[in-house]
């Protein structure tokens, strides 16, 4: 008996071996490039500025935590309240927010129109929306800035049609960022719906026309709450990439309009200021994380309600 | 069809056929302007004049876009050849098994790089490679190569898995049961069938990287230019039709790629 416990054993080891062995190579390039400098970046943020950049290594200081909220006044060397990295926060929320409250809007009806297509036209409504999703974030952005630059379309009919005289300026303006936004992230919104809704049991439906429902009623009692996994796992993916976004509001936004990336990404240029932009780092990737234990928490307290 | 007009439609929501294609449409107008313009006579972004092929001529060119183009290319193929082997390796090892310890985290560091802002990633990369940069004086491509593979290694990791999850057992032992050893049995059994999540992942992978722009921007030395983060620099100046032709010759092979995997995905 002990035996072949003992063989099945060495087995297990020897094939378990085998298993890190095939995964070694991808783990390790993740945690280099990826998990280890996040925890580099956990260390900077408690060191002291360095003069010019980077840090004063070995110097612990937590000026770059306090420094998100409070600075000191470069003339009577006062603390004030941090207002211009607060806006930003506050803007970079907002807009997150809105844009993902904008692509449920429209990312929804779109989801649920193409599941309730035939099957062979639905993998081709479902392509047309993986394109773009797929598609350089940079070229789709410089698509919108194209579209509302003063010389651009937009510009161009309005004046045509005699509604202004001169090129409205929509470029770098809050509004600006959010069409980006919404622009770029609302495949992210659809496919997730999309794939709840294919799974529909649409004999529901049937069950509550049967029983006198109207479309509406159909619509928030029973096509909502099922699909509601879908609906929740399109929030979170537009949310997250909405709120840590760089590329965007950098084009859209220009200079005055930033969200917490470009912020962050200043205070290893021009701001010189490494570990605040640490610090702000985990302040984006803690909202980020937030985000992401409740859309967890969401999707399996779904799972527990229907008895998995 | 008459009749067809006349049945109760279950699954009909007033409205949402005009917004889906509404939808549709405002996906593809900005970049099929985009594209239109490329094709301007006149340096104008805003007003047409006329058909032409000179910004492409001119990009063509271009030293710097076709040296960028060129390492763009470089640049995906490494990354996605190597973020697909190690993918693959992955997929092996951690699909068909029992659950066990250890194997959520390795699921959740393969994803990991999916969860975080890119701008972080970016962030935290220039901190260490500066370390490094400093420390060896060594700023070769090495830390562009590394970054893209990291970042591919998710998306290569998701069809290859989904297609091994597919793949039913029987062959395998079969193959096993005729005492070909494990090595054969994967080049000659499991291999060919897995080879389409395979292409699949290295397709994704190379998009993913031909695509990125906020790492490579903080990652890159001097030369190391892409035709993402080439293309990001010229916002600030005047923008002619040129930046649309370089765009358009990136969007294309994204596109036909897309289309590709979409293709191999449906005749599984």
């Amino acid at each position: 008996m002990s035996s072949i416990a003992e063989m099945a054993a060495t087995r297990r080891t020897a094939e378990g071996r085998r298993r890190w062995l095939l995964k070694a190579p991808a783990l390790a390039t993740i945690v280099i490039a990826s998990v280890g400098p996040l925890a580099v970046m956990l260390v900077y943020s408690v060191m002291a500025k360095g003069a010019f950049g980077g840090v004063a290594l070995g110097h612990f200081s937590l000026d770059g935590w306090t420094n998100v909220f409070v600075e000191r006044d470069p003339f009577d060397d006062t603390l004030v309240l941090a207002d211009a990295n607060l806006i930003i926060f506050w803007r970079s929320i907002k807009l997150a927010l809105v844009a993902t409250l904008a692509t449920l809007l429209i990312g929804f009806p779109t989801a649920y129109y193409i599941a309730t297509r035939p099957e062979q036209v639905r993998s081709q409504w479902m392509l047309l929306i993986t394109i773009p999703f797929w598609t350089n974030l940079l070229i789709r952005t410089f698509a919108i800035m194209g579209l509302l630059s003063n010389q651009g379309p937009v510009n161009n009919i309005l004046i045509w049609a005699g509604l202004i005289d001169k090129p409205m300026q929509m470029l770098f303006t809050d509004g600006a960022v959010l069409l980006g936004l919404v622009y770029v992230y609302l495949p992210l919104m659809v496919l997730p719906i999309y794939a709840s809704l294919e799974r529909m049991d649409f004999n529901l439906v049937e069950a509550g026309y049967d029983l006198y429902a109207t479309r509406s009623k159909v619509l928030w009692h029973i096509v909502i709450p099922s699909c509601k996994p879908g609906l929740i796992a399109g929030s979170i993916l537009v949310f997250i990439p909405a709120i840590g976004a760089y590329v965007t509001p950098r084009v859209l936004g220009g200079g005055k309009n930033m969200m917490m990336g470009n912020l962050i990404e200043l205070q290893f240029g021009q701001g010189r200021n490494w570990p605040l932009g640490a610090a702000l780092s985990i302040c984006l990737l803690v909202i980020v994380t937030v985000a992401l234990i409740i859309y967890i928490r969401g999707s399996s307290g779904k799972e527990n309600a229907h008895g998995g | 069809m008459a009749a067809s007009q006349h049945a109760f439609d279950l699954k009909a929501q007033p409205g949402f056929s005009i917004i889906a294609r509404l939808a549709i449409v405002a996906l593809y107008l900005p970049i099929l302007i985009l594209v239109v313009f490329a094709f301007n006579a006149t340096s104008s972004l805003g007003v047409w004049g006329g058909f032409s092929f000179d910004w492409f001529v001119k990009a063509w060119h271009n030293d710097l876009i076709i040296n960028a183009a060129l390492f763009s290319l470089f640049l995906a193929t490494v990354a996605g050849v190597l973020a697909t082997v190690m993918a693959t390796m992955a997929a092996i090892a951690m699909t068909r098994t029992d659950a066990y310890r250890g194997q959520l985290v390795s699921y959740a560091l393969i994803n990991q790089p999916l969860i975080v802002p890119e701008i972080v990633t970016a962030i935290s990369l220039l901190i260490v490679f500066a370390a490094v940069k400093s420390a060896t004086g060594y700023s070769g491509t090495g830390y562009l190569v590394l970054a893209h593979t990291a970042f591919c290694i998710p998306f290569a990791y998701l069809p290859i898995r989904a297609r091994l999850e597919g793949m039913d057992l029987t062959l395998e032992t079969a193959a096993a049961d005729l005492y070909a050893d494990p090595w054969k049995a994967f080049l000659h059994v499991t291999l060919p069938r897995l080879a389409p999540g395979i292409v699949a992942g290295f397709m994704l992978a190379f998009v993913i990287s031909l695509d990125d722009v906020v790492i490579t921007d903080l990652v890159k030395s001097g030369g190391q230019e892409t035709l993402p983060t080439y293309m990001l620099g010229q916002i600030r100046r005047d923008m002619t039709p040129e930046v649309n032709a370089a765009a358009t010759m990136l969007l294309v092979p994204s596109i036909l790629l897309v289309t590709a995997v979409h293709l191999i995905n449906r005749k599984k």
